[in-house]
């Protein structure tokens, strides 16, 4: 196949931000994940754990409890003091309600998801009730004295338990009574975590390091174990309250199991079972699912520990799982230009590739933002002279002009009032147009006008014929710039033809979510790659799966293809060899050919370094269509420039952990 | 292991109960079918029972005022039953008859002590005479005269056996305290007698007898409570001369202090015996039981105590034991499977059988143990002076088992024949098939062989013994004495292999080894043959060799003086530096240390005999290690060229034992003193350089730390390709 140029890029200084808090919603297998820069995500663990919505923080809304409630409500609350629903479908704040009680420290939802209860700064204790388009203040529980750092429901929801510093309280909800104080310390404890079990029991994790279980109606200790020297920040328990799962500040995890003190004995006691060390810094976040134990940390890592005892078949859910990086691609690449705009949550970097035959150094001009909010999406136009972005509330467009190796960017003016916010920005090839990616499934379509003018020409809507109200998260436009290919929150794909503005057909439903697509710029087949790992073809003029993609469902694809960890974020194509396509996921780059037969199962999936030392007539026998490198690794970014000319922009480990405070000192042997 | 399983009553034998009449049993036979047995009792009656089903199939009386004298037997062949009473009537039966008084009859002339029958053969009538007759030569003329073979002896016991296709019977008489067992062969009209040797205070109170490839053993309980065991072929030339049986222990009825005083016992296999009597532990009555014993491991396996009591007689057919149990016959079922040691330990071991047991494979005792029983008979045979019994017995021996008794045999003939022969029969033996058990064969013939050497001082088949342990996987253990044998001859040649060979040498060994190799001179050692293959390619053989060769001349001086004689003559420095240059010992003894440099050991057991080495041969052999050591230092992976040639590790483990056991000795030593200085000085010299590529090791790894961090610079162009 031969030699490519690539040009490796370690310079994109993205820091993941740190897990804040966790919800899992167990009806509908999904993940909301909050970040320390108030970022929510909604992993869809039914459709291989992929990041299915995201939500971009603000500066001034920090989450500090994530609550799933009434069905599939997602609603969040912060230090802002106020309690946020979340809309997943537009992705964004849809209502804010202000808890009157200072900053909010803890919220809980009870068991059918009616009330949420709040623990605010003053020490109060207020009862919400969900009501259709909000929630509704109910009551106020006795206050105290010191922040509510937990709450947790008993699950017959009659009473609440609520953790502070130096005091756990028992809370009856409909008299508002508090039932005597347990556990008063002389040193400062912090109750970082509480979980109310239907027998009566009370656990408790504090910053002593120590998970506690308590009878609430005697307000005696029943047991007591330290797991840690440092604090126990965060503790979930199994929805059969024979596991729990607890974080410590040192980055370990540890399972606690409810077991017979004898084999077949009636008489059972908390045991520590086992213990897990994934995290580097702090674990602010657990949740037990009835499979797995699953924590994030303040490394910004989320891990996905399967419980073998509980999986019952060797599968893709019986692996380990670690997530950093957002399924999301954050980096946009001029191929004429060669430039690189990279999106970090609140600015922008704009970088200039260097060449083998002179040394110039590549160069950023960040363009200035204003404002609390961070970035939903950006895009740089193939020539490199347009720069586009969206917050939740402002779009922006900026001409970029370059002088020498001077740059200099100016603000266009008078961009029309779109639909905000864009959640996916695209640049028609030719630079002439932006495609501005907006809920409902609507796409609006700006003409970039020389010298610093835009016009907005249309707005596509499928609204109309498919009544989505999911909002469009990924765009691919062909070359020739006759088709538009959207995908909308609800999984479906959406043709349009640019020509007439009109929808043009639908690629048929498949029951996983869309992770990239694009479309081939020679013979207008888009490329659709799944969170399954799954790779279809669909030919848009024929309005049909190609002969290529029906032969790959029939022979299926490799085994160990299909049980990679992470989605396929990016496809671009070879311009000059129509059967080339090149894919890319945090792990690896794959270079496809669709000329060469598909690898069955018995065959090496990664076979570079074997093929190396082959002699060309046995290296002939053994050419499979995927070229997989893995040299490069994580890998945020890879396209191709030009035929002959790769780029790829990776974020070593080390260098994100470099810039992460330093975690817990821990004394090791030797140093 | 064995077991006894459930328990069941076949019949009472109380007056009023089925049979016996409360006059007791005769004696026990088995019927025709398998599950049938017919019992006799002491008055007139017979009873065929069905075991299985516990039930009587018909019952046979004599008149009154009649007395069956005879028990009851089936001939196999005819399904006939055969009975004698008042002593000479002889009535046969069938199934169908109901009468004894209509069946045939016949009345003999003498007196009938029993009636044997046999699978496949006519029944044999012993009479009380010794005189022996098939019953259908007896029925031709039932009134023909029966000689009279043993005078005034009493039959005690008889059984028959089928050895090929004639019938044996053998019996045992006794009179006056002495103890006779007659060898019948009808076919051959062959009568053996023999004594049986006498014990005191003890005679015997049952026996029982099996036989197996031509020999009959024949078990004796006594009255000593032990059970011994008589070999006698039957291959005899009937001389006239009465000859002894002797007899060995087979087994002690004894459980930790109580002794069980036998009154009947069977044989189970070849392993096991089974004995019914009763238990009297000291203070304590005793208890009836019947227990089964293992002979090979001497233990006890399995035991039932009978609190109702016994007649004393015991049956055994089909896996089931026959007994007076109170006032009811008892049939209990038992298992007998064959030993392992495992299974037999922790329970009663008795240390009689050791002479038993020197060589014994236990894999294939099959054969191994009559070879191995022969062979102590013979010995015993021998001390009694009985050349004659000797002679008969190798004959039999040879004639009867051509196969397995070849070992045997040769064994045998290893004690006396000339060295040429025994060559010969070695070099046979050598081509002949492997055998599974050839290896613990070959343990036993040199076993044999080396004790004819300690016997013989001439006899020494050294070429045969160093080829059987390059040849085979030897150990040690299976030949313990050779070794010490060949230090003896001072054989260094042989000890040289073992210690290459053997995996298992006591350190004792091992220093005696070393001791022998450090005192035999080199010119001695020169005309030896030695395997050099371990010296040859770092000690250069000619020129070195002549060099020591004409000092020692030169000085007069034995090998282990060379070095004084140089130290005498004032050329202290130079020689220093030559003698780690040149090779303090010549190749051969090289080679021979290097073997024991090269052999297994533990130095918590090696160094209290490291110590009684003398300090001149300390000496020397440190030399010799720090020549070594100096060697291995000079190539830069630090071994040392060549087929077994010592690693860097055995030689300063070596050192190192040495300078531990000899310290206070080097101190004192003034010809150490130099050896001691110049090892320290190349060892400082060592350590200094060890040290400088600690350094250097040091710096790589900055360097190798160095490059990693190059390798995550911020932007590079670089070249991927893909195939």
């Amino acid at each position: 196949m031969g030699e490519f140029e690539v040009h490796r890029v370690r310079f994109f200084g993205l820091v993941p931000a740190g897990v804040r808090c966790m919800a899992y919603q167990h009806r509908g297998c999904r993940l909301a994940l909050a970040r320390t820069d108030g970022a929510v995500e909604v992993y869809n663990f039914a459709a291989n754990y992929f990041m299915e919505k995201a939500i971009p923080g603000h500066q001034a809304r920090s989450v500090e409890a994530l609550c799933w409630a009434a069905g599939e409500r997602l609603f969040g609350a912060g230090l802002s003091g106020d309690i946020t629903e979340y809309d997943l479908e537009r992705l964004r704040p849809a209502r804010t309600v202000d808890g009157f009680g200072g900053p909010i420290w803890s919220m809980a939802a009870n068991n059918d998801g009616t009330r949420l209860a709040i623990g605010c700064e003053d020490g109060s204790v207020k009862l919400f009730q969900v009501v259709p388009g909000g929630v509704q203040f109910e009551k106020n529980l006795d206050r105290q004295k010191g922040r509510v750092l937990c709450l947790s429901w008993h699950p017959s929801g009659t009473h609440l338990a609520a953790g502070s510093i130096n005091f756990i309280r028992v809370l009856d909800v409909r008299s508002g009574n508090e039932l005597p104080q347990r556990g008063s310390k002389k040193r400062e404890c912090v109750v970082w975590s509480i979980a109310f079990l239907s027998s009566g029991t009370v656990i408790s994790s504090d910053s002593f390091g120590r998970v506690q279980f308590w009878d609430w109606e005697r307000g005696t200790l029943q047991d007591s174990h330290t797991v840690s020297t440092s604090a126990v920040l965060s503790l979930a328990v199994s929805e059969e309250e024979d596991s729990i799962v607890v974080g410590t500040s040192a980055g370990a995890t540890y399972q606690f199991q409810l077991l017979p003190v004898k084999a077949g004995g009636q008489e059972k006691r908390w045991v520590r079972t086992k213990p897990f060390q994934h995290h580097t810094h702090d674990v602010r976040a657990v949740v037990h699912t009835p499979t797995a134990l699953i924590s994030g940390g303040l490394d910004a890592q989320l891990v996905i520990r399967p419980l073998m005892e509980k999986v019952q078949k060797k599968g893709y859910d019986a692996v380990l799982r670690k997530f950093t990086f957002p399924h999301r691609r954050l980096v946009s690449c001029a191929r004429k230009a060669r430039l690189l705009l990279f999106q970090f949550s609140q600015h922008l970097e704009l970088w200039r590739l260097g060449s083998t035959n002179k040394t110039g150094t590549p160069h950023s001009a960040p363009p200035h933002l204003q404002g609390p909010e961070h970035i939903y999406c950006s895009c740089v136009s193939p020539c490199g002279s347009w720069i586009a972005y969206s917050t939740a509330s402002r779009f922006h467009l900026y001409r970029v002009q370059h002088e020498g190796d001077s740059i200099s960017v100016k603000k266009v003016p008078g961009v029309p009032k779109l639909l905000l916010p864009a959640y996916q920005l695209q640049c028609a090839s030719d630079s002439g147009r932006l495609f501005v990616a907006s809920d409902r499934g609507s796409v609006h379509v700006v003409q970039l006008l020389e010298p610093g003018g835009c016009k907005h020409l249309h707005t596509i809507c499928v609204w109309c014929c498919s009544g989505t109200r999911e909002a469009v998260y990924l765009l691919a436009s062909s070359a020739d710039g006759n088709w538009l290919a959207a995908v909308s929150g609800d999984w479906e794909v959406h043709i349009y033809s640019l020509k007439h503005f009109k929808h043009h057909c639908t690629v048929p439903t498949y029951s996983c979510a869309v992770t990239a697509l694009a479309i081939h710029p020679a013979t207008n087949n888009l490329f659709i790659s799944y969170s399954d790992q799954q790779l279809f073809e669909f030919s848009i003029p024929e309005k049909q799966y190609t002969a290529w993609s029906r032969m790959v469902q029939n022979s299926g694809l490799h085994k160990l293809w299909l049980e990679r960890d992470s989605p396929i974020t990016h496809i671009a194509f070879n311009p000059k060899n129509t059967s080339q396509i090149l894919l890319h996921d945090v792990y690896m780059l794959c270079v496809l050919d669709k000329s060469l037969p598909l690898p069955d199962n018995n065959t090496l999936l990664v076979n570079q370094s074997t093929l190396k030392q082959l002699s060309e007539p046995a290296r002939r026998r053994q050419l499979h269509a995927f070229k997989i490198c893995k040299k490069f690794q994580p890998l945020l970014f890879a396209d191709l420039l030009d035929e002959r000319c790769l780029v790829t922009v990776e974020r070593p480990a080390v260098d994100i952990s470099a810039e992460l405070p330093p975690p817990v000192q821990q004394k090791k042997f030797g140093t | 292991m064995a077991a006894l399983c459930e328990a069941f009553t076949l019949c009472g034998l109380g007056p009023t109960g089925g049979v016996g009449l409360g006059s007791g049993l005769l004696a026990l036979e088995p019927g025709a079918d398998p599950d049938h047995v017919l019992l006799t009792d002491r008055g007139r009656t017979a009873t065929l029972f069905k075991v299985s089903d516990q039930k009587p199939l018909g019952c046979w009386s004599v008149k009154h005022g009649q007395i069956i004298t005879c028990p009851v037997v089936c001939n196999f062949e005819t399904h006939e039953y055969i009975a004698v009473h008042d002593n000479k009537v002889l009535r046969i039966w069938k199934d169908k008859d109901v009468n004894l008084d209509k069946v045939f009859k016949a009345t003999l002339s003498a007196e009938v002590y029993r009636i044997h029958s046999l699978p496949h053969a006519e029944p044999l009538v012993l009479f009380r005479g010794g005189g022996v007759r098939t019953l259908d030569v007896l029925l031709e003329a039932p009134q023909q005269e029966i000689e009279n073979v043993i005078s005034d002896e009493v039959i005690k016991w008889s059984e028959a056996f089928l050895e090929g296709q004639q019938p044996v019977l053998i019996f045992v008489t006794e009179k006056d305290g002495d103890f006779f067992v007659y060898i019948q062969k009808l076919k051959m009209r062959s009568l053996c007698k023999y004594k049986l040797e006498q014990q005191e205070l003890s005679n015997p109170l049952c026996f029982t007898a099996y036989i197996k490839k031509q020999i009959i053993t024949l078990l004796c309980l006594y009255s000593s409570n032990s059970v011994y065991k008589v070999l006698i072929p039957l291959q005899q030339n009937s001389e006239e001369e009465e000859q002894t049986l002797s007899k060995s222990l087979l087994l002690n009825l004894s459980i930790s202090g109580s002794v069980l005083k036998g009154t009947s016992f069977v044989v189970l296999d070849k392993d096991h015996v089974a004995v019914l009597g009763s238990l009297a532990a000291s203070g304590e009555e005793s208890k009836e039981c019947l227990t089964i014993w293992n002979t090979k491991f001497q233990t006890l396996q399995a035991s039932k105590e009978l609190p109702l009591g016994t007649s004393g007689q015991l049956w055994c057919y089909g896996e089931k034991f026959f007994f007076t149990h109170g006032k009811v016959l008892t049939v209990v079922i038992y298992k007998c499977e064959t030993s392992s040691l495992a299974a037999a330990v922790g329970k009663l071991k008795d240390s009689q059988t050791s002479d038993l047991s020197s060589f014994v494979n236990w894999n294939t005792l099959g054969d191994e143990e009559l070879l191995v029983s022969c062979q102590s008979q013979q010995s015993v045979a021998l001390k009694s002076e009985s050349k004659m019994m000797l002679r008969s017995k190798k004959s039999a021996v040879e004639d009867i088992q051509p196969d397995a008794s070849t070992i045997g045999q040769f064994l045998l003939s290893i004690k006396d024949a000339s060295t040429a022969a025994v060559e010969d029969e070695l070099r046979q033996l050598l081509s002949k098939a492997q055998r599974p058990d050839f290896q613990a064969a070959i343990g036993c013939v040199i076993s044999a062989l080396i004790n004819r050497c300690k016997a013989d001082p001439m006899f020494y088949p050294r070429n045969f013994l160093v080829q059987m342990i390059q040849k085979r996987e030897l150990s040690y253990s299976l030949c313990p004495d050779l070794m010490a044998v060949a230090l003896e001859k001072k054989d260094v040649h042989l000890l040289q292999i073992c210690l290459q060979r053997f995996p298992d040498i006591p350190e004792e060994i091992t220093y005696a080894c070393l001791k022998v190799f450090l005192s035999i001179s080199d010119d001695y050692l020169e005309r030896t043959d030695v395997d050099l293959e371990s010296v040859i390619s770092y000690i250069d053989i000619e020129p070195n060799n002549k060099e020591v060769k004409t000092e020692v001349v030169e000085n007069g001086f034995s090998t282990e003086l060379e070095e004084d004689g140089c130290d005498v003559t004032g050329m202290k420095e130079t020689h220093m530096m030559d003698s780690v240059e040149f090779c303090p010992v010549g190749p051969q003894k090289a080679a021979l240390l290097n073997a024991v440099l090269h052999s297994a050991y533990s130095e918590t057991f090696l160094l209290p005999h490291l110590k009684d080495l003398p300090a001149q041969q300390a000496v020397l052999f440190l030399r010799y290690l720090h020549y070594l050591y100096v060697k291995c230092s000079e190539k830069i992976n630090t071994t040392l060229p060549g087929v077994l040639s010592p690693t860097i590790s055995q030689i300063m483990d070596w050192m190192c034992l040495l300078l531990d056991a000899h310290f206070t000795v080097m101190v004192m030593l003034p010809e150490a003193k130099r050896l001691l200085s110049s090892m320290h000085k190349f060892v400082r010299a060592q350590v200094r350089f060890y040290s400088e590529l600690n350094k250097i090791e040091g710096s790589l790894q900055e360097l190798q730390r160095i490059k990693c961090q190059k390798d995550s610079q911020a932007y590079s162009i670089e070249v991927l390709e893909l195939i």
